[in-house]
């Protein structure tokens, strides 16, 4: 079981702990955590990144940051869990990309890039994965409406005496 | 051994000329669904392989932000559509979770047999499809008649045979009957006989076997590096099930084995779907012998449920409860907190990451789609192997377009 | 029967022999997105076995076909492709849209999907359901063989009458208003889909 204590000593006190039901979630700031899901990678045994995801803070009631990024890890021998989140604030919106320590990183990545417009220094390959690669808006940002804006139809129509 | 790109692409720059593109879908019949590969080819040897996906990407997590907990379930109902009520499953699985609603013994056994029928529906069509690809159509006819079958008891359930929308928060729509709980066993009993006829077209078919054996190998290491879960990580020999390893609802009474297999290529990933379908069946049979009497939903005075329809059009109090419950700022009450619950759904592991504010629909409702993270694995599976093994592989991995894109 | 004829003769217009043959041996493309498509496959399968009406040929190639079933929701990046697919299948070709999300968008109300493929190519059929039953489906290729042979002719003049598609305007009133709406909003650029034509 990994303490709390361990991470202190390594990467100072501005890491923080808190669980919810079985989740068991540190808090790192942005600049660290790279560092510390390397040291929990290669020191600690979370060998499977089960999840990388993102949320928007902005209408999160009584929330201090933008964006909130979250990398859900499995320890495969032991079957644990660990969520390590970081928050993010425009202009600032890049963080170090975790795929040199898990592959499983590559597509999630993209997808929070598409999604969130968060970039990650180091991907091998960061490009829109769900939406066409000539889309302009990030969809998953609180402040893009369900319906879109419009996309959905500017389309050309096809007519019967043309096909 | 999987191939790097380094490995497979020639170093002397009049090889290159060779190469040949080649683009795999979006409308293709061996994708099933949509999704496009463009391969880079060295004669029949694929050098490279790129994914492009999104073409049925329809904002699912967008919209989980707009509707309540009790809506979403329709929503996520269409998202691995082969096995519908798992999905279901596990979304009410994260809420509950998230509301700290504990289950009656009953609700949790009839989720578990719906879980596992669910899991028989994803696997008798993921065979059935694999197969058909590599040229085998009976084994598809075969599982399909058997997945009427199981359409039919989902029909007889919960009124719709494909989706069915069956989960509320705190338990299920309708309780099932005795006369449900006998049609289940006489499915059950017929079960077998199904298993036994594919098993006597593919698992020792040697064309089956020459197209499948040491075709798209996944090493272990590679496949907890890559994410991969459910039957791909178990027939690369990963032994994780979520049912055993985070027990939820019924399963840590029933008794069963986890299905691994060594090997870790599309044959391995078929003899451990065949496998976990007669596991399946025994987790079924026990729980339906052990199924306890007494009242599906959690008790309806908590203000976390529905009540039943008779009790809102006959009596005052259901009616106030039902508004109760349905009103955006009545009813239960949720944490403002966030977390990740995952359940073995057949494909994997299916995981939300649920973000509430306390209001009664998500704030951000994030899936961890297997099929997503499984399809990312497929360019390292397909390195250093011929064209016609595409398919092979591809049916292997059982993608779910809906799935993949949300 | 006519009389003076010899045995074995009918006489009938020409525009009805070739309806007869068309109605009775529509091949499919099965444009399969989603949740519909595996209907689709439960139709063509052991139970409900779509054979039985001369329409099991299954081409995944819109070159060969003259009937496209859009299972499932198209949505922007689809689209395309979709347009693509029906630009490429041979005269005369009729279309059936399957299930809600074909149809008008179904549930899925959202950015990505496009509400109704009947905005943006033309629509002969409409099935109805989330997703629809095989039962529906089999209606649904019954009434296309009746409505072949009741308006086919050999030319295909009953394609001339309609010249643009069934579905509403791409853009009603409330869409636009939400479109000035977003518009308002700094540094919008909207979408631009690439162009779209029937050559490789």
């Amino acid at each position: 079981m990994l303490a709390l204590k361990t991470l202190h000593d390594r990467f100072g006190y501005e890491i923080t702990e808190s669980s919810f039901r079985d989740n068991r979630r540190y808090t790192v700031p942005c600049g660290k955590v790279y560092h510390v899901l390397e040291f929990l990678w290669g020191e600690c045994g979370f060998d499977m990144l089960a999840d990388l995801t993102a949320v928007d803070y902005l209408e999160y009631p009584g929330a201090t940051d933008r964006f909130g990024v979250v990398y859900v890890l499995v320890n495969t021998t032991t079957g644990q869990r660990l969520i390590v989140k970081t928050h993010l604030n425009p202009p600032e919106s890049e963080l170090p990309s975790v795929y040199p320590l898990w592959r499983s990183a590559d597509w999630m990545e993209r997808e929070v890039f598409d999604m969130f417009g968060i970039t990650f220094a180091g991907h091998p390959d960061l490009r829109r994965i769900l939406s066409p690669d000539e889309f302009t808006a990030h969809p998953l940002r609180k402040d893009y409406p369900l319906k879109g804006r419009g996309e959905r139809h500017n389309f050309p129509v096809i007519t019967r005496a043309e096909s | 051994m999987p191939l790097t790109l380094a490995d497979t692409l020639p170093t002397d720059a009049n090889e290159r000329e060779y190469l040949w593109t080649l683009n795999f879908g979006p409308q293709h019949p061996a994708t099933h669904t949509t999704l496009r590969i463009v391969l880079t080819l060295d004669g029949e040897k694929v050098i490279d392989a790129l994914p492009h996906i999104g073409y049925l990407h329809s904002g699912f997590e967008k919209l989980g932000e707009h509707l309540d907990f009790n809506q979403y379930v329709t929503i996520v109902d269409r998202m691995n559509y082969i096995s519908p009520v798992a999905n279901e499953i596990a979304w009410h699985h994260a809420v509950e979770k998230l509301l700290g609603i504990e289950l009656t013994p009953r609700c949790k056994y009839l989720r578990t047999i719906f879980a596992e029928l669910m899991r028989l529906h994803d696997h008798l069509l993921n065979v059935g499809t694999a197969a058909l690809d590599l040229g085998a159509f009976t084994a598809f006819l075969y599982g399909f008649q058997q997945r009427e079958n199981i359409y039919d008891l989902v029909e007889y359930a919960s009124g719709q045979r494909f989706h069915a929308s069956y989960t509320r928060v705190g338990g299920v729509l309708f309780d099932v009957n005795n006369a449900w709980v006998d049609r289940v066993r006489k499915f059950v009993k017929s079960m077998p006989a199904t298993i036994q006829e594919i098993d006597k077209l593919l698992t020792r078919n040697r064309i089956f076997i020459d197209r499948t054996k040491g075709i798209g190998v996944l090493t272990k290491e590679d496949a907890i590096n890559y994410g991969a879960t459910g039957p791909i990580a178990r027939a690369s020999g990963v032994v994780r099930d979520l049912r055993k390893d985070e027990p939820y609802l019924a399963y840590n009474e029933l008794d069963f084995k986890v299905i691994c297999a060594e090997g870790g290529d599309c044959y391995a990933r078929f003899l451990v779907r065949m496998h976990e379908m007669a596991e399946s069946l025994k987790i079924i049979e026990q729980a339906l012998e052990n199924i306890p009497e007494g009242p599906v939903n959690i008790d309806a005075v908590s203000d976390m449920v529905l009540p039943a329809k008779p009790a809102v059009y006959r009596s005052i109090e259901g009616l106030i409860q039902h508004f109760e419950v349905l009103m955006p700022n009545r009813g239960y009450e949720v944490p403002c907190e966030e977390l990740y619950a995952a359940t073995e759904a057949p494909n994997g592991e299916l995981g939300f990451y649920l973000v509430a504010d306390g209001k009664h629909r998500a704030y951000r409702a994030r899936t961890r789609p297997p099929s997503y993270i499984h399809f990312a694995l497929f360019p390292h599976m397909i390195r250093g192997y011929q064209l016609s093994d595409v398919v092979a592989v591809l049916g292997s991995i059982n993608i779910i377009a809906a799935e993949l894109d949300r | 029967m006519a009389v003076g004829l010899p045995e074995n003769v009918f006489l009938t217009k020409l525009d009805a022999a070739a309806s007869w043959a068309r109605a009775n041996s529509l091949w499919p493309m099965p444009f399969a997105t989603a949740c519909c498509g595996i209907e689709l496959m439960a139709t063509a399968a052991s139970r409900h076995d779509l054979a039985r009406f001369g329409a099991e040929v299954m081409r995944f190639s819109p070159r060969q076909c003259d009937l496209l079933i859009v299972a499932g929701r198209v949505v922007m990046k689809m689209l395309p492709v979709l347009q693509r697919i029906w630009l490429q299948m041979p005269e005369p070709k009729w279309c059936i849209s399957m299930g809600a999300c074909a149809c008008t968008g179904g549930v899925f109300d959202t950015y990505a999907v496009v509400q109704g493929i009947d905005r943006f190519i033309p629509v002969d059929m409409y099935v109805p359901g989330c997703p629809p039953r095989p039962e529906q489906l089999l209606a649904a290729v019954i009434e296309m063989q009746n409505k072949v042979k009741r308006t086919g002719t050999v030319y295909g003049r009953e394609f001339a009458e309609r010249t643009n598609p069934t579905g509403p305007p791409p853009f009603d009133r409330d869409e636009l208003r939400r479109l000035r709406e977003a518009s308002a909003i700094e540094g919008l650029e909207v979408y631009t889909p690439p162009k779209v034509s029937a050559e490789l």
